[in-house]
């Protein structure tokens, strides 16, 4: 780790979560590079979104920290935080659009509030954001009237607004029909590209896991920890936990034989 | 029985017939339908044989009769099967009906998780006391907390630094004034028109019926007015805010304001506020004077006072300082609505049935609240002798 010249972009060290006394996942670890896309996975009720809330500064750790380009997170004062608050977008599982606005207004509501640009200048921006996830012309629609997936892709427009280093991304293919959701995907990793972001993408669809992760943590409900982490397409290959392989391949027998060595991070 | 003939009625009787075989297996003979209904054949015949024989060292099916099969067989071969494992017999699958051995494989693949069965738990007095104490003590704390975080939201409107729109609290307040015009005015009129009818029974028996109009308009300015307004805004609006908000969690529509950096209190429930501020005084003085409209109609229709002599008698009993208090008292109604509305709102948990019992507790809360602080206002008032 030393010998990295740069410090990595997202660096999760020893998090416990937990609520009240109850302990959903102990000793997480992470590392997480510049312009990667990080995948949180597991299975259904392991504390994958409790992760990401927690990275997002919605909920405080029980113990450890999230450091963002070597400061903590959690342990800095408020005012730091929220500016640190400031380099995310977030875009949640359902959109969790502004219902009162139209998606303009929805995308132009942060930008108001932290630039001085004029109205006319917050419109130009909206509406590049949204022509960015193919919603052009919807400016003036409320998110009651656009479907499910244009909700999750308006999402994410707001979610671009402020030009963000980091974006976190809960859930993206779940309720999408196959081809929106390899949509979805290639428009993140384009996105990448093009921004330079750091993607934090919480997951179970296998098939878009493989298309977009780099790199990933793997939470167990059973053990209460991380059992893996790595590139997924690596872990499904050389993985030394039988139950990480069995569930990167969905279930089925795991494909090759373990490798020797753990896999390097 | 054992001929699979088929009988007259569209559903054949289920039928269990227990035997033994030259093998020392115990044959459970299953015929016709056995469809779930009630009255089907139970496992005690079964249990009885056991008992009554014992040293069989297997269980096997004879279902050549079998007709018509569901969850109704299934329920019973699932129990034959944990029988075998009590009394550690061999259970033939082999010779049930292939579908139903594999059905029953199925159910069985995953084993029982042990911990997931869930036991009530007899709690004892003094920890149901003290849970009851400390979720009183949470409430409480949470109330102060998010009056607190009001009250910098306040200071920082004044300040200018406010995170919030004006274009939302004049929407806000479209909403809570000029749309509940038509139930207040109902309500209030209403009001006057039963202050009015009371004070004629009493007071016409003492020949001073003439007072029914003072009686009215201090009820109506002290009191009624904005009691009266502040239950009907808070059933109305306070419930609406609860329910807005409450929505609006669930939709984790709140959770992405704080990932902007953006106060929800500022945002949401400063709007709010502003908005009952602004209109509850104008409601409560609308209110007051169609409660007094409504004596009016009962004085001079019943109690022959003439038009001139009821205003006249109104205008003298009214003092700017009752006015005045009734007035403040609506906005004061206006910020404990706001208040406890949004509160209800933003606590709500994140499902559908929680946002029900946030209206609910909005509306219990916010009218126990106005109810209440009235008393206090009244003792205030009693002891400034206002």
């Amino acid at each position: 780790m030393d010998a990295e010249a740069q410090t990595p972009k997202i660096e999760i060290r020893d998090l416990t979560m937990a609520y009240g006394s109850f302990v959903v996942m102990r000793d997480i670890n992470a590392s997480i590079k510049r312009g990667e896309i990080f995948i949180i996975m597991g299975g259904s009720g392991c504390g994958k979104s409790t992760l990401l809330r927690q990275m997002i500064g919605l909920k405080e750790p029980a113990q450890g920290d999230i450091f963002y380009d070597g400061v903590p997170f959690w342990k800095s004062s408020d005012e730091e935080r929220q500016k640190r608050l400031r380099t995310f977008g977030v875009a949640f599982q359902g959109g969790a659009l502004w219902s009162s606005m139209t998606l303009a207004e929805n995308i132009g509501l942060p930008l108001g509030e932290y630039t001085d640009l004029s109205a006319a200048e917050i419109a130009d921006i909206a509406r590049l954001k949204l022509a960015l996830v193919g919603l052009k012309g919807f400016e003036d629609y409320y998110p009651s009237e656009i479907s499910g997936g244009m909700s999750k892709r308006a999402g994410l427009a707001r979610a671009l607004a402020l030009d963000p280093d980091i974006l976190f991304f809960d859930e993206p293919s779940a309720g999408l029909d196959p081809i929106s959701s390899h949509n979805l995907d290639q428009l993140i990793l384009q996105l990448r590209d093009s921004l330079g972001a750091t993607f934090v993408v919480v997951s179970h669809e296998l098939q878009s896991i493989f298309a977009i992760g780099d790199n990933s943590v793997f939470l167990d409900i059973n053990t209460r920890t991380m059992r893996a982490q790595g590139n997924p397409r690596d872990l499904l290959q050389h993985s030394t936990d039988p139950y990480v392989r069995e569930f990167l391949a969905r279930g089925e027998s795991a494909p090759a034989k373990p490798a020797p060595e753990p896999t390097p991070v | 029985m054992g001929k699979n003939q088929p009988l007259p009625s569209e559903q054949t009787d289920a039928r269990l017939t227990v035997r033994r075989n030259a093998s020392g297996s115990l044959v459970l003979e299953i015929a016709g339908d056995w469809l779930a209904r009630a009255g089907l054949p139970g496992i005690e015949p079964v249990e009885r044989e056991l008992a009554a024989a014992g040293g069989a060292k297997a269980l096997e099916f004879d279902t050549a009769a079998l007709g018509r099969w569901n969850s109704g067989l299934m329920t019973f071969i699932l129990k034959c099967h944990a029988l075998c494992e009590t009394h550690k017999l061999e259970f033939r699958a082999e010779t049930l009906p292939a579908a139903v051995a594999k059905l029953i494989r199925l159910s069985r693949v995953v084993p029982e998780k042990k911990d997931a069965v869930r036991t009530v738990r007899q709690v004892p007095f003094l920890e149901r006391v003290g849970e009851s104490a400390i979720g009183a003590w949470a409430g409480t704390r949470g109330m102060l907390t998010f009056t607190g975080e009001n009250v910098l939201a306040f200071l920082n409107m004044l300040r200018g630094r406010a995170q919030f729109r004006w274009a939302d609290t004049f929407l806000v307040m479209q909403e809570c004034g000029p749309q509940a015009l038509g139930i207040v005015a109902l309500i209030n009129f209403l009001i006057g028109l039963i202050l009015a009818f009371v004070g004629a029974t009493e007071l016409t028996r003492f020949g001073a019926s003439i007072y029914v109009a003072d009686m009215v308009s201090i009820a109506t300015v002290r009191e009624m007015g904005c009691i009266m307004t502040g239950i009907i805004i808070c059933g109305r609006t306070g419930a609406a805010f609860a329910a807005q908000l409450g929505t609006m969690k669930v939709n984790q529509e709140i959770e992405a304001f704080q990932t902007f950096g953006i106060s929800p209190v500022e945002f949401l429930v400063l709007p709010r506020m502003l908005a009952l501020i602004a209109m509850m005084p104008l409601l409560v003085l609308f209110a007051d004077l169609i409660s007094i409209a409504g004596g009016f109609l009962i004085s001079t229709m019943m109690l022959n006072i003439t038009p001139t002599l009821y205003l006249h008698r109104a205008v003298q009993a009214i003092t700017l300082t009752s006015f005045l208090l009734g007035v403040f008292k609506g906005a004061y109604f206006g910020v404990l609505i706001a208040l406890t509305g949004c509160l209800r709102g933003i606590q709500c948990g994140s499902n559908a049935a929680a946002v029900g019992l946030a209206t609910t507790s909005a509306v219990v809360t916010g009218i126990t609240a106005i109810i209440a602080s009235d008393g206090i206002f009244a003792v205030i008032c009693k002891a400034l002798d206002i």
